[in-house]
Order: C-alpha cells, then sequence, then structure tokens
C-alpha cells in the first residue's frame, strides 16, 4: 500500500506504514457506515454518532492491522478508547452546564429574584402566576445570605485551626508521633462523607442543647469538619515547598522562631495558602447534605446565625425541586430552582478563578 | 526542657531523628540570647503552644465525631428490635440500604475509572498543550459543582432522557434479572442514579490523575521511546506503573465520593425496597435515607439514623484503609527511590 | 549489524528558533564518535535528532537529511518508532523502569516485538546482554530485584544492556557518565571500548579526557552567542583535534581557554 502511495524505494524504515488519508478515509466510512445502521434502528444524531465511532475505530484499527500489525494497530486502537473517552465525557458535562444555564437564565433575570425572600410566597401565588402568565414572585435573598453567613463562620472557625495546624506538621513536628497521627487524622477526615459531618454536628448539638437545635452555626460546625482537612493540606504543601535557605537566614540573624514563622515563611507561600483556602470555600458553599440536617428550613430572611433556621443556596435548590412551593403547579418553582442553581455555579466559578489568580499573581518570586 | 522546646530548633524537611545536634543548636543560640535580652522567648512557647493546640483540636474533632455518633446510635442497637423500623429492627433496616449504595457506587466507578483513565491521558499525552491546558482547567472547574446541581440535572434532564433506553433493555435484555422489566416511566431508577454518580466523580478522578500522570519521569518516558515503544506501548512501560498507586488513591477518592452521595441519589431516585432490577424504581442509599428521613424524625428513629451514618462512617473508613493497604503492598517496585 | 551515518545540511528548530544550523557528517560504522563543546552548543539537540528522540519536545522539527546505510531517517513514511529501534540510546542519568526487575528492564524493549519467546530464549537474551554490558556478574544472582536499587554506574550500565538487548544498529549516548563517579565511569568507558566492535557510538561528553580516552573522531560543536544556532566546528580524528586543531576555536577550547 504505502509502495503505491509513494513511488520511493522500500526501506526497512518505510516499511509498512498506512498512507497519510487513512484516518480521514475510515472517518468517511465510519460516517457512511454509522447512517446505515442507526436508519436501520431508527435514525437519531446521537445514535448516527455512536456507530460513526465505533465503525471507525474498526475500520481503522483493522486497516491498521492488515498493513502495519499488531503493535501498531494497538496503538491506534488506544488512542480511538482515549479520545473516545474524551467525547463521551465532554457530552454531559456540556448538558449539566447547559441544562444549568437554559434553565437558570430567565429565573435569575426575574426582578426581584436576588434581592426578596420566599416569605409569604405560597402556592397560591405560584398558581396564580402559571394561570395568568404574570411573573414569579418569590427569591433567594434569605438563601444568599444563609449561604454567606455559614461559610463565613465555617471559614473562621477552619482557616486558623487549619493554618496553625499545618504550621506545626511542617515547622515543629517534623514527622514526630503527633505529627504522623495528625496527618493521619486529616486524611481520615478528608474521607467523611458530607451527610456524616451533618450528623455529627447534629448529635453534638443535640446532646448539648437538647434535640431540635438548628441554627446556621450548627451547620457553620459541619462545615468546618470538612473544611479544615482541604485546608490543611494545601497550606502544609504549601509551607512544605518554602526554601529552608529562608529560615535558617533567619535564624543566623538571630530571629526568634515564631517571627521567622509569622514574617518569612507564612508571607512566602501565603499566595498559595490564600489559594487552597478560596478552594475549600468552594468546595464547601455547595455542600448540601450537612445543611439539610442542621440548618433546619427557613423562607425567611435570618441574619443570626445562632438562632432560629437559616436556608442556604443548595438547600434552597433541593426543597424547590422536591418539595414545590405549589405541589400542582411545580414550574415556578424549578424556575426558582435553576436560578438559585446558577447563582451557586457562578460563585463557585468565580471563587475557582480567584484561587488561580491568587496563585499565579502573588506567587512568591523565590522558589521554583 | 519541655517536649515543644525540643522541638523548636529548625525544621528540616526529612528526617524526624536529628534531635539531639539540633537540641544543642537551639540551647546555644539561645545561650547567646540570653547575654543580650529574653525578648520574645515567650513568644516562642505561646505560638507554639497554639501550633499544637490546633493540631490536638483536631484529633479533638475527630474522637467527637465518632463518640458522638456512637453515643447517639447506641440506642438504635439495644433497643428492642420490635421498636425499630417498623419492627423489622435495625439491621433488617441497614443491610438493602448497604447494599444498594455499593451498588450504585460501584457502577459508578465501572463506568467511570476507564473513562476518566481515557481523559486524563488525553489531556497528558495526547492533547496538544494549549488544548490540554484549557481542558485541565475545565475538569477543575467541573470538579467543583456542587452535587446538588448534579442532581437537578439527573432528575430533569438524564432520568427522562434515559427512559426509552430502558424501555429497550427490558424488552430486549429483560431476561437478565438486572434489567428485569417493566422499566421505569419515569426513568428515576438506581442506573440513573449511578450514571449522574459517574459524572459527577469523572472529574474527579481525571484531575487527581492527570495531576500523577503529568509527573511521570521524563527519563523514563524517554528510555521507552528510545526503545522504539509506539506511543501507548510508552503509556504502558513508564506512565501507568509509576502513576498506579495514584490511579488506585485517585479511585478510592472516587469511591468515598460515590458512597456517600447524598442529594443526587435524594432527587433522582425514586426509592423503594431493595429489588435486583436497576431499571425499575426501587432501592434507597444510606446516605439519602438519612437526608429524606431526617427532618421528620425523633426519638429513636432519629438514633436509627445517626446509627445507619455511623455504618456508612465505618464503610468509607474500611475503604481508606484497603486503599492505603493496597498502595503500600506496592512499596518495593513503585518509583518512590 | 552495525551500520554508518550520513549527514547532510541539518538544521534543527524548536518552533522557529533555530538551534543547531548546517550540520554535515559522516560517522563510520564500527567506530566511537564524540561530540564536544560548550555547554548549550547543540550538540545533545543533534544527537536526538540522530534517532528522533528530539520530536518528544513539541514543535521540533528539522530540514536535511540523515542517512543510515543510505535510508533516510526523515524520509517520507518513515516510522520514528521504526528509526529507534534502529538506533538505540543511552542518557545521561540512567533511567531503569523503577517499577520492573532487572530482568524485565533488559527484556522491556524486547517484548515490545511482541514475539513470544521461550523462557530459555529470554533468558539467552538477558544473560548476553548483560554480559554485553559487563554488569552480568553483578548482577547475576538478583535478576528478580528492582532495577532501581543498584548502584548508578550499575544502573547506567544496565540502561546499555536495555538498549543493546534490542540489536540496534547504533548506540547513542549522551554524556552517560556526567552523573556516575570516576569508578564507574571508568566500568561504562571500558565497555564503550568493547561496544565499537559491533556498533556505531555515538557520544555526547562535557569531559574532553574522556572523549580523548574513548572515541576514534571527535566532533567540535560550537556557539557564538546565546540566542545564535550551533554549529559543527571541526570533525576529525581524535588525536587530530586535540594534538592539532585546524580551528583557533577548537583549539581554544581543548586547549582549556573556554568553556
Amino acid at each position: 500500500m504505502t509502495a503505491i502511495a509513494t513511488p520511493r524505494r522500500r526501506t526497512s524504515l518505510t516499511r509498512n506504514r498506512l498512507p497519510r488519508i487513512a484516518p480521514w478515509a475510515s472517518l468517511v466510512v465510519g460516517l457512511v457506515v454509522g447512517a446505515a445502521v442507526s436508519t436501520l434502528v431508527g435514525f437519531n444524531v446521537f445514535g448516527w454518532g455512536v456507530f460513526a465511532a465505533i465503525a471507525f475505530t474498526i475500520v481503522y484499527v483493522a486497516w491498521s492491522a492488515a498493513v502495519e500489525g499488531g503493535r501498531k494497530a494497538r496503538d491506534k486502537f488506544a488512542t480511538c478508547l482515549v479520545i473516545g473517552s474524551f467525547i463521551i465525557v465532554v457530552l454531559p458535562l456540556f448538558s449539566v452546564i447547559w441544562t444549568v444555564l437554559e434553565g437558570g437564565i430567565k429565573g435569575l433575570l426575574t426582578p426581584g429574584f436576588l434581592g426578596t425572600s420566599m416569605n409569604g410566597v405560597s402556592g397560591i401565588q405560584d398558581n396564580q402566576s402559571v394561570n395568568t402568565g404574570s411573573r414569579v414572585v418569590g427569591g433567594i435573598y434569605h438563601a444568599l445570605i444563609g449561604t454567606l453567613l455559614i461559610t463565613l463562620w465555617s471559614t473562621i472557625i477552619s482557616v486558623p485551626v487549619g493554618l496553625l495546624t499545618s504550621i506545626y506538621l511542617v515547622e515543629y513536628s517534623r514527622g514526630g508521633r503527633l505529627g504522623q497521627a495528625i496527618t493521619l487524622f486529616v486524611d481520615v477526615m478528608t474521607g467523611i462523607p458530607s451527610i456524616v459531618a451533618g450528623l455529627f454536628a447534629a448529635a453534638l448539638f443535640a446532646t448539648i442543647f437538647g434535640p431540635g437545635t438548628q441554627t446556621g452555626f450548627v451547620a457553620a460546625v459541619a462545615l468546618t469538619v470538612l473544611m479544615i482537612p482541604v485546608v490543611v493540606r494545601s497550606s502544609e504543601e504549601m509551607l512544605r515547598i518554602v526554601p529552608n535557605e529562608l529560615r535558617e537566614a533567619a535564624y543566623a540573624l538571630g530571629v526568634r522562631k515564631w517571627r521567622t514563622i509569622l514574617k518569612v515563611v507564612v508571607p512566602t507561600a501565603i499566595s498559595g495558602i490564600a489559594s487552597g483556602v478560596t478552594l475549600a470555600i468552594a468546595r464547601v458553599i455547595g455542600e448540601t447534605a450537612p445543611i439539610l440536617l442542621t440548618a433546619g428550613f427557613a423562607t425567611k430572611i435570618n441574619l443570626n446565625v445562632f438562632s432560629n433556621w437559616m436556608a442556604s443556596l443548595p438547600t434552597y435548590i433541593y426543597f424547590q425541586i422536591l418539595n414545590p412551593t405549589s405541589p400542582s403547579n411545580p414550574d415556578p418553582s424549578l424556575q426558582r430552582a435553576w436560578g438559585a442553581a446558577l447563582v451557586l455555579i457562578i460563585f463557585v466559578m468565580i471563587l475557582n478563578l480567584i484561587a488561580r489568580l491568587v496563585a499565579r499573581i502573588f506567587a512568591p518570586k523565590t522558589g521554583r | 526542657m519541655t517536649k515543644a522546646a525540643d522541638e523548636t530548633a529548625h525544621a528540616s524537611p526529612k528526617g524526624p531523628d536529628v534531635t539531639s545536634t539540633e537540641t544543642k543548636t537551639s540551647e546555644h543560640s539561645g545561650g547567646a540570647r540570653k547575654l543580650s535580652s529574653r525578648e520574645g522567648a515567650a513568644g516562642d512557647k505561646v505560638f507554639s503552644g497554639t501550633a499544637l493546640s490546633a493540631g490536638i483540636l483536631i484529633l479533638v474533632v475527630l474522637v467527637a465525631v465518632a463518640a458522638f455518633l456512637v453515643l447517639q446510635a447506641f440506642p438504635a442497637f439495644v433497643a428492642p428490635q420490635s421498636q425499630i423500623a417498623d419492627g423489622k429492627g435495625f439491621w433488617a433496616y441497614i443491610v438493602p440500604l448497604i447494599v444498594g449504595t455499593v451498588i450504585a457506587a460501584v457502577i459508578s466507578l465501572v463506568v467511570a475509572t476507564p473513562i476518566s483513565l481515557g481523559v486524563a491521558l488525553f489531556i497528558s499525552h495526547y492533547a496538544p498543550r494549549r488544548l490540554a491546558q484549557i481542558l485541565g482547567y475545565i475538569i477543575d472547574l467541573l470538579a467543583a459543582i456542587p452535587s446538588v446541581i448534579f442532581g437537578a440535572w439527573g432528575i430533569s434532564f438524564l432520568a427522562p432522557a434515559l427512559v426509552p433506553g430502558y424501555a429497550w433493555l427490558a424488552s430486549s435484555l429483560g431476561w437478565i434479572p438486572i434489567f428485569g422489566g417493566p422499566a421505569s416511566a419515569t426513568g428515576k431508577t438506581l442506573l440513573t442514579v449511578s450514571i449522574v454518580l459517574a459524572v459527577m466523580v469523572i472529574p474527579i478522578i481525571t484531575s487527581v490523575c492527570r495531576e500523577i500522570f503529568l509527573q511521570t519521569p521524563k527519563l523514563h518516558e524517554e528510555a521507552a521511546l528510545a526503545l522504539g515503544a509506539t506511543r501507548w506501548e510508552m503509556i504502558r512501560m513508564a506512565v501507568l506503573p509509576f502513576a498506579r498507586p495514584g490511579i488506585i488513591s485517585a479511585v478510592m477518592l472516587g469511591l468515598g465520593r460515590a458512597l456517600g452521595e447524598t442529594m443526587a441519589v435524594a432527587l433522582v431516585l425514586s426509592s423503594g425496597p431493595l429489588i435486583a432490577s436497576l431499571i425499575q424504581s426501587g432501592n434507597q442509599t444510606i446516605a439519602a435515607d438519612i437526608a429524606l428521613n431526617f427532618p421528620e424524625a425523633s426519638g429513636l428513629s432519629l438514633n436509627q439514623l445517626i446509627a445507619a451514618g455511623l455504618v456508612l462512617f465505618v464503610f468509607t473508613l474500611a475503604v481508606n484503609i484497603v486503599a492505603r493497604w493496597i498502595i503500600s503492598r506496592h512499596k518495593e517496585f513503585s518509583g518512590a527511590n | 549489524m552495525s551500520k554508518r551515518i550520513d549527514v547532510k545540511d541539518l538544521n534543527v528548530y524548536y518552533g522557529n528558533f533555530r538551534a543547531v544550523e548546517g550540520v554535515s557528517i559522516n560517522i563510520e560504522a564500527r567506530s566511537v564518535t564524540a561530540f564536544i563543546g560548550p555547554s548549550g552548543c547543540g550538540k545533545s539537540t543533534f544527537l536526538r535528532t540522530l534517532n528522533r528522540m528530539h520530536e518528544v519536545i513539541p514543535g521540533a522539527h528539522v530540514e536535511g537529511h540523515v542517512l543510515l546505510d543510505g535510508d533516510d531517517l526523515y524520509g517520507p513514511g518513515v516510522d520514528p518508532v521504526a528509526v529507534r529501534t534502529h538506533v538505540g540510546m543511552v542518557f545521561q542519568r540512567p533511567n531503569p523502569f523503577p517499577t520492573m526487575s532487572i530482568r524485565d528492564n533488559v527484556l522491556a524493549g524486547v517484548k515490545l516485538n511482541g514475539k513470544k519467546l521461550s523462557r530459555s530464549d529470554t533468558d539467552g537474551v538477558v544473560e548476553s546482554s548483560l554480559r554485553g554490558a559487563n554488569l552480568w556478574n553483578e548482577v547475576k544472582d538478583r535478576l528478580d530485584k528492582p532495577g532501581s536499587g543498584l548502584s548508578g554506574g550499575q544502573q547506567q550500565r544496565l540502561c546499555i544492556a536495555r538498549a543493546i538487548a534490542v540489536k540496534p544498529d547504533v548506540i547513542l549516548m549522551d554524556e552517560p557518565c556526567s552523573a556516575l563517579d570516576p569508578i564507574s565511569t571508568l566500568a561504562v568507558e571500558d565497555l564503550i571500548n568493547e561496544l565499537k566492535e559491533q556498533y556505531t557510538v555515538v557520544i555526547v561528553t562535557h569531559n574532553m579526557q574522556q572523549a580523548a580516552r574513548v572515541s576514534d573522531k571527535t566532533a567540535f560543536f560550537n556557539i557564538a552567542g546565546t540566542g545564535k544556532p550551533g554549529k559543527l566546528i571541526e570533525y576529525a580524528d581524535t588525536t587530530a583535534i586535540f594534538n592539532n586543531p585546524k580551528e583557533k576555536a577548537t583549539e581554544d577550547y581543548v586547549s582549556g581557554r573556554f568553556g
């Protein structure tokens, strides 16, 4: 085949090579065969894509096996699988984002969506808006406030504890028994299912303050359990890459150890730490299960995390979908849920973006 | 000399047992300090004490998690079993939930692991560099999407989309028990849940694996290529063996996530008793059962839910330990040295 | 087995940057050729173009011809993977596969070709390759131990055994001794002298004494300044390069006046 395509001398180096156009030729064959097969079973674009991909792989790999031998065919087969898995993954993930955007933009653009709570909104208003076509009332203000407050409190608790722990691990323990135990426990904590963290906070406060204690603060404690290990892990990693020369330089100047840590080590690693903390916030801001068990279900604005139930964006989405405000007309609730989902995703994306920017812009000039 | 002060010698990156010489250094510098002033010496003690107590606090928290769970779960184990779960007893309540949880998690991993490895390889070794960077960023973002959103997508888009597929499975493969009909008309089945879970854990496994694949030493990749390996052979010779422990921990991370996932299941699954068919309504997972019943629970039924949480906790812990054991078993031939 | 290499007007690029310019050189079969020159002069880059390993770096490409006994390595339809089975390579730092035993390391390249070899055949390949690399006596009792447990010099000889196990025509060595101690270096140099009985050996080295000790011919590469491409300045018998070089730059370099 090669000899025909290229009228050059056959050597041991050019033996058994597929012609350049082989992938394209196989693709055409694949598309045709795919169309034929999918027409047989009832044509749709999705089925065509699937059958075309399978047919392409078979044709291309078989051709390669016939001309180039088994090794090359296996290599091409692996390439097909790798690219195929990439395509498989892109579809659902873009579908998720598309669904949120499609459903969310309408909800988000409804006047008052960000500025009003669900206080006083009941099935009556929702039925009315469906029947008369008036705008959907009710919004996420209370949930927005709740999410921010709960996340703020868990950050206030987790960051000092997590940062100090990582300082202990890196600067003081140096692989001692206690350090090893802490590292192990942090690992175990990373694996705690989020609902178990919620159960823990609920059980803790039920034991101390009596059953049914559900406030924003309980939720913050639950999120803290999830957040601390993330903060410890990322800060530890960042402190470890601070070059030892910096510490020794400070010691050589007669600076005390605690000042060295606060003035030299932590500032050097601060961008990495900040970016790790931001990612930790992004992780807990979308947690639903723990808040569901600990903060109850509120429709009113509540600014006090220490008393009464509190709403949050994730639980808001959950309840709007699972228990629509008007069971007979769930559409307004769904619209609000998607709007809240869009806001939540935007939050997470912004936090991720900030984390990346912080890590890049304020990266220490020393080190790597 | 207190323990904390003993550990105040300067930090070295490795080697726990260099204390003897370093203690001398710290004593020496401490002595030199004394000549001028003791200023700041108290600060050292306070600061190291604070750091130490933060570390201990973490130990306390984890012990507290276990203690409170056990404490609150205890009544469910000792109460007369006729009072629990409509007289069935605790174990009759929990075993179907465990089975449902494991089935969903295992299916999701069986789907997610090969795809994730493929995508991670695509990003690390196949895609052009520009595209790979963008993809890596997108995957990281997707890993951060809250699970409740995946749940909402599952119930509103995926479940209805899968209904025709389930009908086809029931009619042509119905003789296999797991595809036994009649298929659910809403698509809110355990198989849908498993697929949603797979979509959720794919970004997680992918982003961990990609990191590890990228860390494969260039030396070993070039060694393989210089022997005349194709790209796939190079990956099998150099990349996969190097990455094996990392792949295992990534998969275990995904498994932990799938086992403990609550919202996606609670939203998508139309739950019921344990059944063999994956395409009918039915089955339930531990986490989702807790979430659905907790708001109304009180008294003994609350204890029962907390006991279920304890079981889930122990389960994920066991997964963690098994993963560590597998990784440590491969130490000798790992790339560590 | 051993083949000659003829390079005609080779330019090597990284993206738009020309790293090596206009190299023409004829390397005899069954000889040892050393490439010397200051850091960054393109000698390693040029060496890697001889088995198309430079293509591992995205954007790297060449203009010109490299003929292996008359077959152009850069001709149309040439498979880089096939090229590398003909032209083996040993790297600067020893790189045995850490997850494989010594035995599997030697067989790594052989197994790729997929031929089902019997146990006695593979044993034969392992022994002859390790003997060829002067390593057999040191490791014959621990063939199933990981290759990463050996000393640096042993690891490098293991890599050489791995390269000769696939029976290449040419062996390229990119500063093979720069990470080794003097005794291991000596062992590898002895080995290079034996290898030229059967193979064409091309070695890049920073160490001029080493070039003088092991090579038959020496090529001196130099660079006019940073950002300029590297060039082949002089190529002649090793004794000529070190005793009466024709070029001023060569003389300055070998007499230690710069570089």
